[in-house]
């Protein structure tokens, strides 16, 4: 039973990370209708921004816990300034090409980033500092769960109670519920859409840095190939949960983490793929849309 | 009101406008009557920046628009209402009302209006709370128009407001747009096909034909044009 519940913490924890990443698949899919390959990379920017932010402001003393949140704001404005950009000189100009030419651009995108952090920084990978330090009064569950698990999930659940009012309520929510719905017409109601579109990209690349910095914290190593697998996995929960749904990413990240944390622990490890594309494949054979997404048909 | 000299549109290759030029005035209803293909959106959509003319210029109070950004033009005063109403449909009947005043911060006039749009019609003040997409066609159609209403717009472009609806509720609707421009001073500019109709509230109007305008004169006129009922009356 405590290996259970070990292996369930574990897997949440996982599941929140893909849950952060896969949202900015999911926003951004739902409003422009591409798959940002490039994401995975801005999440990766992330990790190494918190990376280098963490380990300056560790050598000159500063408490652990203004490194975590400065750290974490610079590895969110430096991922968002980058996931900014990435939209406008790759995405933008081929906003009225063929999907196919967003595609191949994302794609390079992709290959871009990774190549340009291997030759900034190393090949190698390289130790993270412990920005979660063990609670004492964590002590008694330490056997389960981690602090870092801790804090993990409740940063994530914070950030998506903070995400999912935003977008309910707020007038730059609706706006991008608008534009996600019909784009057309957000504009003649005076949206201005490209303004929509970058705040998407925005949010999506800051909730992934947050991802990144707290996931380089966890594991305690990084390099520049981390958010390749990342990516593809959290991609792979954005379809299981329905792609363009922010709840269905949520519940894809986890369904996906659980899966893979309990095949890791009672199958083995060289299995944890194998099983959640398995259940990828198995969804999507009864489910099209995925958990929560909509039927092709009414797709806006 | 609004000028348009010689304008010409393209999307991509297709030209879809050749040259239209048109005026509408001051607190006038002008129609816009011509067969399917023949360029009556693209007009709208040009006018409203989403398909900016290639050539020509666009005049509102006197300043070009040609090349404004939709949302600069809406914050003009101009508003449209699309052909097919592009109802937000995961978006509640409320809170399509509230995006139709995106761009307004008065929130006292806002509430006014929003009552003045539910006394126009009053079904939806009961569907507030449904999502738009599980509306009929004809709540959708006043849905559309209510929306550009909340944006308060002086110019108001309606795009085939009559399609697919039962004859009472046509009949509704045009009394409707009759009384907004009374009412509320706006000027309009009214797309249709059902042109009989729109010649009837119409002050004057424009036949469009292959992306040019083919004959302007007065409603009057236009109802007793022999060429206009053979081809648009069904005389
Ligand atoms: N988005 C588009 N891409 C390519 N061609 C278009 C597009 N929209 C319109 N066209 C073409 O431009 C021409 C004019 O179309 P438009 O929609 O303005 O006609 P319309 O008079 O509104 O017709 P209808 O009565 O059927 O609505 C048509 O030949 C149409 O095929
Ligand atoms: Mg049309």
């Amino acid at each position: 039973m405590e290996y259970f519940i070990e292996l369930f913490f574990s897997g949440l924890t996982r599941g929140a990370i893909y849950a952060l990443i896969a949202l900015g698949y999911t926003m951004v899919y739902g409003i422009i209708g591409l798959i940002n390959f490039a994401h995975g990379e801005i999440y990766m920017i992330g990790a190494f921004t918190s990376f280098v932010v963490a380990t300056v402001l560790s050598i000159y003393g500063f408490p652990l816990l203004s490194i975590i949140l400065l750290a974490g704001l610079a590895a969110a404005v430096w991922s968002a300034s980058y996931g900014y950009t990435v939209e406008k000189i790759a995405y933008r100009p081929l906003r009225h090409a063929p999907r196919l030419s967003a595609l191949i651009s994302a794609i390079g995108m992709s290959i871009f980033l990774q190549n340009y952090v291997l030759l900034a920084q190393s090949p190698d990978f390289q130790p993270f500092p412990e920005l979660i330090p063990d609670f004492e009064f964590m002590e008694p569950f330490a056997h389960v769960v981690g602090s870092s698990d801790v804090v993990i999930l409740l940063t994530t659940a914070l950030v998506m109670v903070g995400l999912t009012l935003l977008i309910k309520f707020s007038r730059l929510g609706k706006a991008m519920r608008a534009t996600a719905q019909d784009r057309t017409m957000a504009m003649l109601v005076g949206i201005d859409v490209n303004k929509i579109i970058s705040m998407t990209f925005i949010i999506g690349s800051s909730l992934a840095a947050i991802g990144g910095m707290l996931i380089a914290s966890h594991i305690g190593q990084i390099n520049f190939f981390i958010g390749f697998i990342a990516g593809i996995k959290a991609f792979t929960a954005a379809v299981l949960g329905g792609i363009g749904s922010i709840p269905g990413a949520v519940l894809g990240g986890f369904v996906l983490g659980l899966t893979e944390s309990f095949a890791t622990g009672y199958v083995s490890s060289d299995y944890e793929d194998v099983f959640a594309f398995s259940l990828l494949v198995l969804i999507l054979i009864f489910k099209p849309a995925g958990l929560l997404g909509r039927e092709a048909a009414e797709k806006v | 009101m609004l000028e348009l000299r010689d304008v010409h549109t393209y999307y991509g290759n297709i030209q879809a406008l050749k040259g239209i030029t048109l005026e509408i005035r001051n607190g006038e209803i002008i129609t816009l009557i011509g067969a399917n293909g023949a360029g009556k959106s693209s007009t709208l959509m040009s006018i409203c920046g989403v398909a900016p003319p290639r050539s020509g210029e666009i005049l509102f109070r006197g300043e070009p628009i040609t090349r404004m950004s939709p949302d600069h033009i809406v914050s003009l005063g101009v508003c449209q209402v699309p052909e097919g109403r592009h109802i937000f449909p995961q978006l509640t009947v409320q809170e399509n009302l509230d995006m139709g005043a995106f761009l307004r911060t008065d929130k006292e006039e806002i509430r006014r209006d929003l009552e003045y749009v539910f006394s126009l019609f009053p079904i939806l003040a009961e569907r507030r709370a449904q999502a738009g997409g599980t509306l009929s066609g004809g709540e959708q159609q006043m849905l559309a128009m209510s929306r550009a209403l909340m944006a308060r717009p002086q110019l108001l472009l309606l795009d085939e407001p009559s399609m697919g609806l039962a004859p009472l509720i046509i009949r509704q609707i045009f009394e409707i747009i009759k009384k907004i421009n009374q009412e509320q001073d706006t000027t309009i500019f009214l797309v249709e096909q059902n042109a009989n109709q729109a010649l009837q509230i119409a002050d004057r109007g424009y036949v469009i034909e292959n992306g040019t305008i083919t004959i302007s004169d007065t409603a009057e006129n236009l109802l007793a044009n022999s060429d206009v009922q053979k081809a648009y009356l069904g005389i």
